[in-house]
């Protein structure tokens, strides 16, 4: 049975719960509904929960369990014979799932009855050929073991797609009888639905927590494994970074401090273009603006945030490097080779910056009461004075909190960095050299077709996890900073 | 009741007229929140405005710094005079205006800066002091017009915002007297404090009468009475009637006064 049906079976139970359970309370419950201890919607609702929300709570842990189980099955029944020296059992696996999926099609296609697909063995028939005709993709020969593994493979996928059809229509049945003999009018619907509703809001908030530790968990593990191969301080302190691709051999240099380095340079250079901007044009929105600008002028800014940063990027690439090229290049001041900069890079990313730090500064000073402006006019201050003396020391703390944030948002680019600051990682002052950041060296490290256990692709991993602590302090500390600064006025 | 005119000639023959307004008419958009206000209020006096919420009381208050001039929508029309000068004038910086006629709000609103800094703020501004010793002796005499130098002159450098509310409208005062204004203007001053922090600005309010003419907007009328020597009545707009506090409190001419005075409008 298709997922889509069991979906919409399980709905159309719980709809029916529903009004059945609700028609049997207002039943029960004679003319007078007073009787009644929540409204008649809630005995339905509690229903429908009760038989929806377990039924569809087992389907999502069978789907997610099931591939684990049936992969270790037919793992066991490949022989290590039928793994080639240069394969692993991981390579052997992914070939008789593609097989699989290979009679699957063939089967869907009319091409091959479902009992030739169950029964068919490579002795007899060229099953590669006629897969192949069939229009399904078979990388390499199909011997015997693998065939016989697909076959499994496809006949435990299907028993366990109809068992788990049946439990879980089973258990909503239940949920749905349950919840229907504990109808009466004294039973608390209310309270229960209130539960359920609770229990729903939590799971959400968990998924979304377990989430972020499931990503922590990934990135601790790999950066342990990678510290195994790679010395930890040699990769703090090395101020070379010079990765020996898979397959020439050689040790690499993992050293950090260069991308460490470029990352800090672009990120300072593009704070130093987006906060003064971002700043003023804030200043300029929450106290200057008439309404009809503001009106106007806000969502442009905005607009501006809603761009994706390759499309930035391509903005750095195509028009500011060669501009800063003409200016500084050769042709002009001399200090610059190549459009692909620090200082290109900085420049888009503060522009990418600049709506973040504006709209967050901007509500930060408007929640500065106008009292204190009325308080400032009223002694014969003028505006630049009153923002100057009184509403920017009051909203202080929380613009640095927004620059902070800000700040995290640049370390974590990516995109600007790789078109606009160029990939060569190098210790340097000059804002004209290429350089290059953590960002685009985990990029550059995990594609490609290096090893994924090699220290090369590990340390991917490593920086990943650096990054993250970075920023995870800045926005702590951001945060703390901006809370700090609500209390004053609450 | 033929005895009356002839007491108020003689009061306005003693004291002299600090602000005189004239057919004085506001708007709020399309809202025309002040109609026809001629006033003339006298120094070394405290004036005080009473009339139901919405009738304006603020509005007029906030012409008289030209405050309004921070509201987009607002429009004032008519004359409003400072010993004689037209402070509407073209010629008139607002600005400069506001530190000659100082302003204290309902709600007390000291910046997020120390007790300090609160008061030398004006005085800063309009470099009033030329060196750290005369700003020291400036604050420490706006501090003690406001009757607080005793309560925090062992602690400057605290934050204004961490004073008691009553403690925080005496700082407001000081603030505004230390620009030396030869009016303030006060809107509702005791409306966010309690009874002993009221008593205590009152108090001060009195005082201030020495050097200042002082226009209070208050919603109380026991405050109108204790603390003011003219009383203006504002209702929907209007200046119903205004004259000397003693005379509106116990025989007020225009029966809507007494209406409100005696609880039935407001
Ligand atoms: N900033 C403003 N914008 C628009 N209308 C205002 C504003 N301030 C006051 N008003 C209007 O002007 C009228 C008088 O208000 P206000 O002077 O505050 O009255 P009061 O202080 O006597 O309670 C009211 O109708 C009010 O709605
Ligand atoms: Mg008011």
């Amino acid at each position: 049975m298709p997922l889509l049906w069991l979906f919409l079976i399980v709905l159309a139970i719980a709809a029916t719960a529903f009004v059945l359970s609700r028609s049997r309370v207002l039943a029960m419950s004679g003319q007078d509904r007073r009787t009644l201890h929540s409204l008649p919607n809630y005995y339905g609702s509690n229903a429908a929960m009760k038989s929806a929300i377990p039924a569809l709570l087992v389907l999502v842990i069978w789907l997610l369990a099931q591939p684990f189980y049936v992969n270790n099955a037919v793992s066991g029944m490949i022989p290590d014979s039928a793994i080639a020296d240069s394969s692993s059992r991981g390579l052997v696996l992914a070939e008789v799932r593609r097989a699989a999926d290979g009679l699957d099609l063939a089967v869907a296609r009319g091409e091959m009855s479902e009992d030739e697909a169950r029964n068919l063995r490579t002795d007899f028939t060229d099953v590669t050929t006629r897969l192949e005709n069939a229009g399904a993709i078979v990388t390499s020969q199909i011997t015997q073991p693998i065939l016989r593994a697909a076959q499994r493979f496809r006949v435990m996928n299907t028993i366990g797609s109809q068992i788990m059809a049946v439990v879980v229509l089973l258990i909503a049945l239940a949920g749905a009888f349950w919840a229907f003999r504990e109808t009466d009018p004294v039973f608390r619907a209310r309270n229960t639905v209130e539960q359920g509703i609770r229990a729903l809001l939590i799971a959400a908030a968990s998924i979304a927590i377990l989430t972020t530790l499931g990503i922590v968990l990934s990135l601790v593990f790999n950066t342990i494994e990678f510290f195994r191969l790679y010395p930890a301080s040699e990769f703090f302190f090395g101020t070379n970074w010079a990765p020996s691709f898979s397959g020439r051999g050689g040790a690499s240099d993992l050293g950090i401090l260069p991308l460490l380095w470029g990352t800090f340079y672009i990120s300072i250079v593009a704070l130093i273009v987006a906060v003064p901007i971002g700043l003023f044009a804030a200043i300029y929105l929450s106290e200057y603006a008439s309404p009809r600008v503001r009106a106007f002028a806000k969502p442009m800014l905005e607009v501006l945030a809603g761009i994706p940063t390759i499309v930035y990027g391509l903005f750095a690439l195509l028009t500011v490097g060669p501009l800063l090229v003409e200016v500084f290049g050769d042709d002009g001041l001399g200090w610059m080779q190549s459009g692909t900069a620090v200082m290109t890079a900085g420049l888009v990313m503060g522009i990418m910056l600049i709506p973040f730090v504006s709209s967050l500064s901007d509500d930060i000073i408007n929640a500065v009461p106008q009292s204190m402006r009325d308080g400032s006019y009223g002694l014969g201050a003028t505006q630049s004075e009153t923002i100057r003396q009184v509403v920017l020391p009051a909203a202080l703390p929380g613009i640095v909190g927004a620059i902070l944030l800000a700040a995290s948002r640049a370390i974590g680019e990516t995109m600007i960095v790789v078109l606009g600051a160029g990939a060569a990682a190098r210790l340097s002052l000059n804002p004209f050299e290429a350089m290059t950041t953590v960002t685009a060296k985990i990029v550059s490290q995990l594609t490609g077709d290096s090893d994924f256990a090699s220290p090369e692709a590990l340390v991917a991993f490593a920086l990943g996890m650096t990054l993250f602590v970075i920023t995870l302090g800045l926005n702590i500390f951001a945060l703390y900073i901006v809370r700090k600064y609500r209390e004053q006025y609450e | 009741m033929y005895d009356a005119p002839h007491y108020t000639t003689q009061e306005t023959a003693v004291t002299d007229v600090k602000i005189k307004a004239k057919d004085v008419q506001v708007y709020y958009g399309e809202n025309h929140a002040i109609k026809d206000v001629s006033v003339e209020i006298e120094n070394n006096t405290v004036t005080a405005f009473i009339g139901p919420s919405g009738c304006g009381k603020s509005t007029f208050l906030r012409c008289i710094n030209r405050m309004n001039d921070t509201i987009d929508i607002c429009r004032v029309e008519g004359d409003i005079l400072i010993d004689g000068d037209d402070i509407y004038d073209k010629r008139v910086d607002p600005v400069q205006l506001r530190a000659k006629v100082g302003m204290v709000f309902q709600k007390p609103n000291p910046f997020p800066k120390s007790i300090y800094d609160n008061v030398a703020y004006g005085p800063k501004i309009h470099g009033m002091a030329r060196n750290k010793a005369e700003l020291d002796d400036i604050v420490e005499r706006a501090l003690r017009r406001g009757a607080i130098w005793d309560e925090v002159k062992d602690r400057l450098q605290a934050p204004g915002t961490g004073l008691s509310g009553g403690q925080q409208q005496r700082l407001c005062i000081a603030r505004a007297v230390a620009t030396e204004p030869e009016v303030l203007l006060m809107d509702e001053p005791c409306s966010a404090l309690d009874p002993i922090a009221t008593a205590q600005v009152e108090e001060l309010i009195d005082e201030l009468r020495q050097n200042y003419a002082v226009v209070i907007v208050t919603h109380s009328m026991q405050q109108a009475a204790r603390v003011s020597q003219k009383t203006a009545f504002f209702h929907l707009g209007y200046l119903v009637e205004y004259d000397d506090t003693s005379k509106i409190f116990t025989n007020p001419e225009d029966s809507r006064t007494e209406s409100y005075i005696t609880g039935r409008i407001g």
